[in-house]
């Protein structure tokens, strides 16, 4: 029997089980750039106009970090290619990073491959299953998203270029996650590492975009090999297949791993644990930190660090673009409010809302984790009432954003105002501007909280669905031009950004009013619904 | 209080499905009461019923003198449950779940929990998902059996054991009778059933088809009767309680239900005996003819 044999049977179960999933992502990334050039002459549509946004937001190392490096402004190509980009590398990535996971480390984690390898599937099948399905699909999205763009009127080579670009991030990090599957035993802690060297890219890209004295560093990360071939201005032919090599190196490595291994095994092994229980663990909110802590301290140092490497390049801002009143309207129309150093640090507190919620989502989803895994009614048959159990988790879900709210605000202030001076003012403002997002965070948790009482069979996809629509509506809506009505559908839409701009408590108490409403019935649904 | 649990005419439904269609089940205390059935009787619906985890659709329950729905918490603090697939957290070692959960229902008896990890010969610093399936089993049995509990509830808690620690199980089984305790063991194993149960209830497709004493049971089976005979058979095909009669001249073959022995063995020497082999009923061929049945509905 070969390593490979099985493979399509594999395949064709992988495609069956996502097809729901798969086309979501195909149809949503692929047809975004397309969707922008009707946007970008609506919004710029003279050559002043586009004059003035190379000026200002093109040139702004701030506005860099986030969205990468803006080579030509001047058309619509140009512009899909710098709003874009990187940020449809990123989402590419992540489902290539999903699906592998899935497909492999998730399979065998739940005991289903050791089922399908005792038949007639070899080695390497389940791998090769899950690189193909995960592969195939990232270069189909960059094919539909190549279609769209020429079919919206841009230009071919540059559409292909970039459509390449982002196809390539979803190798390379299909073949990275392929690796990470190998090395540990949990599909979670698999997703983990994957995820966490995404971030390590996104971080390379953002410090080497807004750096110019370091912008090589962004040739360390596949998100910014997209970018980095000039799409639409002066298309580099070799990076895609630069792209390629290194996905096929790292995909080597996990094919080199998998016979190290036993089935069911990582490459780090398990260590023996204590034989007794600390006295911390005699309550269900005991059992829940041991199983969320490590989700918690992990997103903690990372909204620290990202929050340190965003609040420390604000001051550059006024520095390098001056006091243009026109700058400032269009940074305002970026998503910020007036007086530009608060506009930024009000638009990534937006943005670290956002994480956060995903954050939140996922320490609620743990829930229906432990009843799906038959966890739950073991705590439920002692004299842990129903209540207690879903509130220990709930504290992580609600509560957790606060802390990473506020590790990113302190770190995101105290980083400006090391540089710009007048230190505890500026973490006061950033704070001010992180913990405003916390209501709206709550909404998206309670969501997930009503939908687990409710509705449990679907809670998972249901839930991230929810964070999908919100994600989409904020980084998408205001560009492609979405109406007020849509984007008000999105509780980040109602959060004052701050500093900058007004505060007010209106939209905050209605927004945390949603979200114990929707906390309270998810509660109540849960304490009369069948367990299992 | 005579009756730890008390039954009757429960239903559970699942969209389409009955799982359980009018079940009673009565469990005296401190007896030790065999809860059996062919798969997807409705056994482990039953049980989560009565742990307050489903919520019936109809019918009356009553465990330990309270509602298990309503007092699911007060009622949950007297008794330790073993599910029949243990799930264990996969970061968290066998010694920490045996400790959580014996804190979570009120505390252990640290002695007796050191005496079962020994007599189980469990390693409880290994983590949740290294163990294998006989070694979750034993950690929830640890967890479950150090507790200071009145009723013991244990789905199949044998299944993955090996046959030593199936009597190490046996025995641990029959002290908890002797102090007094009350054990309602769901099980497939008929020897584990006829050692440690005083009752045993047979469910299925979510009804008690029988309940009893084994005693009791046994009188339900039937005894196979060969007999060679001085005459030609008489009347025997026509007495109650005979199957499966054969007749090759004078020799006899059939199975009599136990209690009508006594009048296939009048018949039977009344033509005289030559030579008589009786076999004695087993409960597993009651078992066997009531999984048949199952099947049989079920085609």
């Amino acid at each position: 029997m070969s390593g490979l044999t099985g493979t399509g049977t594999l395949v064709r179960l992988a495609l069956r089980r996502d097809r729901v999933i798969l086309p979501i992502w195909t149809v949503l990334l692929g047809l975004i750039p397309a969707s922008t050039v009707s946007a970008y002459e609506q919004l710029y549509p003279t050559a002043a106009d586009r004059a003035t946004l190379t000026a200002g937001t093109g040139s702004n190392p701030s506005v860099a970090v986030i969205y990468g490096p803006a080579y030509d402004l001047s058309t619509a190509g140009g512009f899909t290619a710098w709003r874009y980009g990187s940020f449809l590398a990123l989402f590419v990535a992540l489902m290539a990073i999903f699906t592998v996971t899935r497909h492999t480390r998730a399979e065998e984690d739940s005991g289903r491959l050791e089922l399908l390898g005792s038949a007639v599937v070899g080695r390497f099948a389940a791998l090769t299953a899950g690189v193909t399905v995960a592969a195939g699909t990232s270069v189909v999205i960059g094919l539909v998203a190549a279609l769209g763009m020429i079919g919206a009127g841009l230009p071919a080579a540059g559409s292909v270029s970039l459509a390449l670009g982002v196809a390539g991030a979803g190798l390379v990090f299909t073949a990275i996650a392929g690796v990470a599957a190998q090395l540990t035993e949990y599909s979670r802690s698999a997703n983990g590492l994957a995820t966490g060297a995404l971030g390590v890219a996104f971080l390379l890209r953002a410090i080497g975009d807004s750096t110019p004295s370091a912008n090589w560093v962004s040739w360390l990360s596949p998100l910014a090999w997209g970018q980095l071939g000039k799409p639409f201005v002066a298309e580099k032919w070799w990076v895609f297949p630069m792209a390629v090599v290194v996905a096929i190196a790292v995909g080597t490595l996990a094919y080199r791993l998998v016979p190290l291994r036993d089935l069911g095994a990582g490459l780090f092994p398990a260590r023996l644990g204590p034989a007794g229980a600390p006295p911390s663990l005699s309550s269900p909110l005991g059992l829940a930190w041991r199983l969320q802590r490590g989700a918690l301290i992990g997103w903690t140092i990372g909204l620290v660090v990202v929050g340190a490497v965003f609040g420390s390049i604000a001051s550059g801002i006024t520095a390098l673009i001056g006091n243009s009143d026109q700058v400032r309207e269009i940074f305002a129309k970026m998503g910020g409010a007036q007086g530009l150093v608060d506009a930024y640090l009000g638009a990534i507190a937006g943005v670290f809302g956002m994480v956060v919620a995903v954050y939140s989502v996922q320490a609620a989803l743990r829930m229906r984790t432990e009843e799906t895994a038959v966890r739950t009614e073991p705590v439920l048959a002692t004299a842990v009432s129903r209540f207690g159990w879903l509130a220990s988790h709930l504290v992580f879900a609600l509560l957790g954003p606060l802390v990473l709210l506020t590790g990113a605000g302190v770190a995101a202030g105290a980083a400006h105002g090391l540089r710009a001076g007048g230190l505890a003012t500026q973490v006061g403002h950033a704070l001010g501007g992180t913990l405003a997002q916390l209501p709206a965070v709550w909404v998206v948790a309670s969501t997930a909280t009503l939908l687990f009482g409710l509705l449990p069979r679907v809670s998972v996809p249901a839930s991230w669905a929810v964070v999908g629509v919100v994600l989409v509506i904020a980084l998408f809506g205001p560009v492609i031009g979405l109406s007020q009505v849509i984007l008000d559908v999105s509780p980040f839409a109602h959060v004052p950004k701050l500093p900058g701009a007004v505060f007010t408590w209106t939209p905050l108490v209605w927004l945390t009013a949603v979200a114990v409403v929707g906390v309270g019935a998810g509660v109540t649904a849960f304490r009369h619904r069948d367990i299992g | 209080m005579t009756t730890a649990i008390s039954v009757s005419g429960l239903v559970k439904t699942f969209g389409q499905t009955r799982a359980l269609d009018g079940l009673d089940l009565t469990v005296r205390t401190g007896e030790v009461h065999g809860f059996l059935g062919p798969n997807g009787a409705g056994k482990s619906t039953a049980i989560r019923v009565l742990l307050g985890l489903l919520r019936a659709d109809s019918g009356t329950t009553t465990l330990l003198g309270g509602d298990p729905w309503r007092d699911a918490t007060a009622l949950h603090r007297r008794l330790a449950y073993v599910p029949g697939d243990v799930s264990l957290w996969p970061t968290l070692s066998g010694g920490e779940v045996i400790d959580l959960l014996g804190r979570l229902r009120g505390g252990l008896d640290k002695r007796r929990r050191a005496e079962l990890l020994e007599r189980f010969d469990l390693d409880p610093r290994k983590k949740g998902r290294t163990y294998s399936k006989g070694n979750r089993q034993k950690v929830a049995l640890v967890a479950a059996l150090a507790s200071d509990v009145d009723l013991l509830i244990l789905d199949e808690p044998t299944s993955g054991l090996d046959p030593l620690m199936e009597s190490v199980f046996q025995e641990c089984v029959a002290e908890e009778r002797d102090r007094g305790r009350t054990v309602l063991l769901s099980s497939h194993i008929l020897a584990e059933v006829e050692t440690l149960c005083d009752r045993v209830s047979i469910i299925r497709a979510g009804r008690t088809v029988e309940t009893g004493t084994l005693a009791e049971l046994r009188h339900l089976t039937r005894t196979s009767i060969t007999a060679d005979l001085a005459g030609p058979p008489n009347g025997i095909a026509d007495l109650p309680g005979v199957h499966d009669l054969r007749v090759e001249g004078n020799r006899v073959r059939f199975d009599v239900d136990t209690r009508e022995l006594d009048g296939a063995l009048r018949a039977l020497s009344s033509s005289g005996v030559r030579s008589l082999t009786s076999q004695p009923p087993t409960l597993e061929e009651l078992f066997l003819r009531h999984y048949q049945d199952e099947s049989a509905v079920a085609r």
